[in-house]
């Protein structure tokens, strides 16, 4: 049963990857797509691309939320007494974000427009680094068992969350870069498909320097980690790293469709990889997964409500993505009628 | 300044937590009805432009849907911040009893993961989906939005009403019965309460700001079908949420006395206790002020039994595990002004239903319209007094007689600073919010007087997205969702 509960919470943290990473990324080039004129074109693309579905991504981190604190509440104390601060960061990051997305879409006005634009971009950095720190705090066990607090500082300011944070911003990018190349394609903005492919390219290259100087980090901050990854996990890490140079060949092969598929393949194989890494420990070295886990009864519930999700939400999920993929919710814009009087 | 550090390193994060939780939850409450209602009142809208090929009723519903668009993400990223909250400020209460609390939310998550894609398909797919598949596509928000709410209440009630659990002798949780815990005793009433308080105040929300347009002159057929709808609803919605709370009101006699002892007032366990209007507790403990209603609490409280029905004091209840002399003052002034307004908000819908049946139209005076307008705004207070009665009511408990609202809070001290800044974030969250729906209106406005749909763009937008490529001959498209 607690197994099952862990396959759940890194099932929802890997579709909050794939699918918000990508938004999140899109902010980053929103943030760097330069000034007011030179902007508009990758800016446009990019709301194009993640208006429908940001809101619906989103919640999967809701859902990663609920599964933790429902199945291993005492983890849950855990992280959020130590990780006081990224995570209040994280709350406001995610206020700003939505909301100055939602509203710049919905004003008109060229400054409101540019004010709301620099808030969601950079909001987009903050969040998926302050995520990545916290992922790389757990990972090198700086969060104790017992519902207590660790350090609050160092527990997210050292090497290994530095590098979670660092990555979860460049494979965000990544990722977004090689989704907004597919979505230009679709929309044959040819100047479009060729910026963002150069910044795919740009990015996977950063990735995975970033990665490699990981490494070197990992065996000396994160012992017990870097012993999984290069043992248990190896093989994940390898398919992650030939997913990542295949979705770089495609990129120069113009293949968008096919880079796009290695792309998600080198972050779905990470994410897998730190689960199996520091299995069985959902806090490593401190917490089992099999120790926090809730009564049967609670985890029997939550796989109700995961199968539920799949049955009912794979399709209509699948439903948006596809109108949203074919171009057939274009734009929030609707025609209106004139009245009759 | 190591002296201020000190001083601030003892700063009690227990009040600080509770405020932030208040208040955001408070912030978020006012965007849920919205949430819940609004999906029915647009597609009422939606149906009647199929069916009677109404362009006012049309181009309400697509208005309405963008506005959706705005206020539903800000409740989205409002309810992601209260679900942080439960760990950041509540860090014990949630590793004690997750376990069982967030058994509910995992219901609410797929629920809201489905009004969240059918809000997506809905708003998104007026132009592209045939006229009737895309009204289907709002069916689900509806459903979604009712079962969701069900869901998040059932965790609110079950802190009022805790069950479907086991306890080892060390007060740990060994068991969980999934079912038990959602269906607790309290859930069936204030989920019902609280649903039909989305449709009364989303309803009432919806038509002040019609009714304010018709206020200033805009006495056309698209102002007025944009006050009837939500109107309506409200006036459908009001007298039964009366008969809920009344039910409801029994229920907490039964089962929750304190706070029904705060509720009403009594200090001391009696019989033909009074219904006092207003009036507050002293320090001692004694009734001061108001306008008592003799016997009427009793009569209430069990109808059958008329005066004679005794209602338990506060005296009843060891100090330390009732709300102090403050919070039975705010719970009892709360409880005045919800059923205070309810009660007017219920005369209001009886004016309409009157002047419908013997006038055959809706009221026309100036005095009801102005009345109407500020409905809105009272039936969003009358819900925040409804769950300040709630949530105060259970002081000092965060689980009923299982958890006190100190063993659960998290011993961060700088609760504060993020209490502060989330004050200030909210703040301008909110002004924000209600500026850029205006704006949203007034350019609608102005760009109808000069012809235009709704969203030519101007050209001196190179910032953002782009216009829409084929804005431009938005007219014949309109024409097509109508008819095809
Ligand atoms: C427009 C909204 C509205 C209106 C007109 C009323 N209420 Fe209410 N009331 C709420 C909105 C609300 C609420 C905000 O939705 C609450 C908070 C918790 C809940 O479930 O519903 C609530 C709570 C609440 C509670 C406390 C429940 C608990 O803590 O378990 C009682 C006893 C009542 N109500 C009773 C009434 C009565 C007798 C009313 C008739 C005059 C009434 N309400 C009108
Ligand atoms: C399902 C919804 C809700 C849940 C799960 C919930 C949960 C909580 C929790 C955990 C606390 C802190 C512990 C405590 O003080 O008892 C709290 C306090 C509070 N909540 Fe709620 N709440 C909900 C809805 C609301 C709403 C909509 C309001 C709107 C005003 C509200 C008002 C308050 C207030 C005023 C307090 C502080 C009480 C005090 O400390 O005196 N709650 N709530
Ligand atoms: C009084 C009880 C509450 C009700 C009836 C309620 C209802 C709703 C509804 C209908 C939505 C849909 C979004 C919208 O319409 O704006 C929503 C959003 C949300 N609420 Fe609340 N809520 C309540 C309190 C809470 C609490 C206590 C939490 C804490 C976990 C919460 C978490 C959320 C989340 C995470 C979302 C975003 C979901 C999405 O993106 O679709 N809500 N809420």
């Amino acid at each position: 049963m607690a197994t099952a509960a862990a396959l759940v919470l890194f099932f929802a943290i890997t579709m909050y990857a794939i699918f918000a990473g990508a938004d999140f990324g899109a902010g980053f080039w929103d943030l760097v797509a330069g000034g007011t004129d030179r902007g508009a074109g990758p800016r446009g693309v990019i709301d194009h691309s993640i208006a429908p579905v940001w809101e619906a991504n989103h919640v999967w981190l809701i859902f990663m939320l609920i599964v933790l604190w429902s199945c291993f509440p005492v983890a849950f104390a855990s992280i959020t007494l130590t990780m006081f601060v990224p995570l209040t960061i994280i709350a406001l990051g995610i206020v700003l974000r939505g909301a100055s997305f939602a509203f710049r879409k919905a004003v008109l006005n060229t400054r409101s427009r540019r004010r709301f634009g620099a808030v969601f971009a950079t909001s987009s950095v903050m969040v998926p680094y302050c995520m990545g720190a916290i992922a790389g705090g757990i990972a090198s066990g700086r969060v104790p068992d017992g519902g207590v607090a660790g350090d609050p500082v160092d527990s997210w300011v050292n090497p290994t969350s530095i590098l979670g944070g660092v990555l979860a911003v460049c494979v965000t990018a990544f990722l977004a870069a090689t989704y907004l190349v597919f979505d230009a394609h679709r929309l044959s903005d040819v100047d479009m498909v060729e910026y963002f492919r150069r910044r795919a390219l740009g990015a996977s290259v950063v990735a995975g320097v970033v990665a490699f100087a990981g490494i070197f980090v990992l065996a000396s901050d994160a012992e017990y980690l870097f012993d999984g990854l290069t043992s248990r996990a190896l093989p994940l890490v390898i398919v992650s790293l030939v997913c990542g140079v295949g979705a770089l060949w495609l990129l120069i092969r113009q293949n968008h469709r096919g880079a796009r598929l290695a792309a998600i393949g080198a972050v779905v194989s990470v994410i897998v990889a730190w689960g199996v890494a520091q299995w069985d420990d959902i806090l490593p070295e401190s917490l089992t997964v099999d120790d926090a886990a809730a009564p049967n009864g609670t985890i029997t519930a939550v796989l109700v409500a995961t199968g539920l999700v799949l049955v009912i939400i794979g399709p209509s999920f699948a439903l948006l993505y596809a109108l949203d993929q074919k171009g057939l919710l274009p734009e929030e814009s609707v025609p209106e009628p004139t009245p009759n009087t | 300044m190591i002296g201020l550090v000190n001083l601030l390193g003892e700063i009690n994060p227990v009040p600080w937590a509770r405020s932030q939780m208040a208040f955001t939850l408070a912030f978020h409450i006012i965007l849920v009805p919205l949430g819940v209602s609004w999906g029915a009142m647009t597609l009422i809208a939606n149906y009647k432009a199929i069916k009677h090929d109404d362009k006012d009723a049309l181009l309400l519903a697509q208005r309405w849907s963008k506005y959706m668009a705005v206020t539903f993400a800000v409740g989205a990223v409002t309810g992601t911040v209260l679900s942080l909250e439960f760990g950041l400020l509540w860090p014990r209460f949630m590793g004690q009893w997750g376990q069982v609390f967030g058994v509910p939310f995992a219901f609410e998550g797929l629920f809201f993961l489905t009004e969240a894609i059918f809000i997506s398909i809905y708003i998104f797919g007026w132009k592209r989906l045939k006229p009737w598949a895309h009204f289907w596509s709002g069916v689900p928000i509806v459903i979604a939005g009712i079962f969701g709410s069900a869901s998040v209440i059932s965790a609110n009630a079950w802190m009022n009403a805790p069950s479907g659990f086991t306890l080892n002798s060390a007060g740990e949780v060994v068991e969980v019965d999934p079912f038990e815990v959602i269906f607790n005793d309290a859930m069936p009433l204030m989920a019902a309460h609280m649903i039909v308080a989305a449709y009364v105040v989303g309803g009432f929300m919806v038509a002040s700001v019609y009714a304010v347009g018709m206020l200033r002159g805009r006495r056309d057929r698209y102002h007025r079908l944009g006050f009837l709808i939500p109107f309506t609803v409200a006036c459908i919605a009001i007298p039964i949420q009366m008969g809920v709370g009344d039910s409801l009101a029994r229920w907490v006699y039964e089962n929750q006395p304190m706070k029904f002892a705060a509720i009403e007032l009594v200090p001391e366990t009696s019989s033909d206790v009074p219904e006092t209007l207003f009036g507050y507790l002293n320090d001692d403990g004694e009734v001061v002020g108001g306008i008592p209603i003799p016997g009427l609490a009793s009569i209430l409280s069990d109808p059958s039994d008329g005066t004679a029905t005794v209602i338990q004091g506060l005296d009843s209840f060891p100090e330390d595990a009732r709300p102090t002399i403050r919070q039975v003052n705010v719970v009892h002034l709360a409880w005045d002004i919800m059923v205070g307004l309810g009660t007017l908000l219920f005369l209001l819908s009886l004016w309409y239903w009157g002047t419908w049946i013997f006038r055959k139209d809706m009221p026309q005076s100036k005095l009801f319209l102005i009345i109407a307008s500020s409905a809105g705004f009272l039936a969003v207070v009358c819900m925040e007094a409804g769950w300040v009665v709630s949530e105060v009511g259970r002081q000092p408990w965060i689980v009923y007689n299982l958890m006190k609202v100190e063993d659960a809070a998290t011993a961060n001290t700088g609760v504060w600073i993020t209490f502060i800044a989330v004050l200030g974030l909210y703040t301008a969250l909110g002004i924000t919010t209600i500026m850029v729906l205006r704006g949203m209106s007034r350019r609608f406005r102005l760009q109808h007087e000069a012809g235009q749909p709704d969203d030519a763009e101007g050209d001196d937008v190179p910032y953002g997205p782009s216009a829409p490529p084929d804005s431009s001959h938005g007219d014949k498209d309109g024409e097509k969702v109508l008819t095809s």
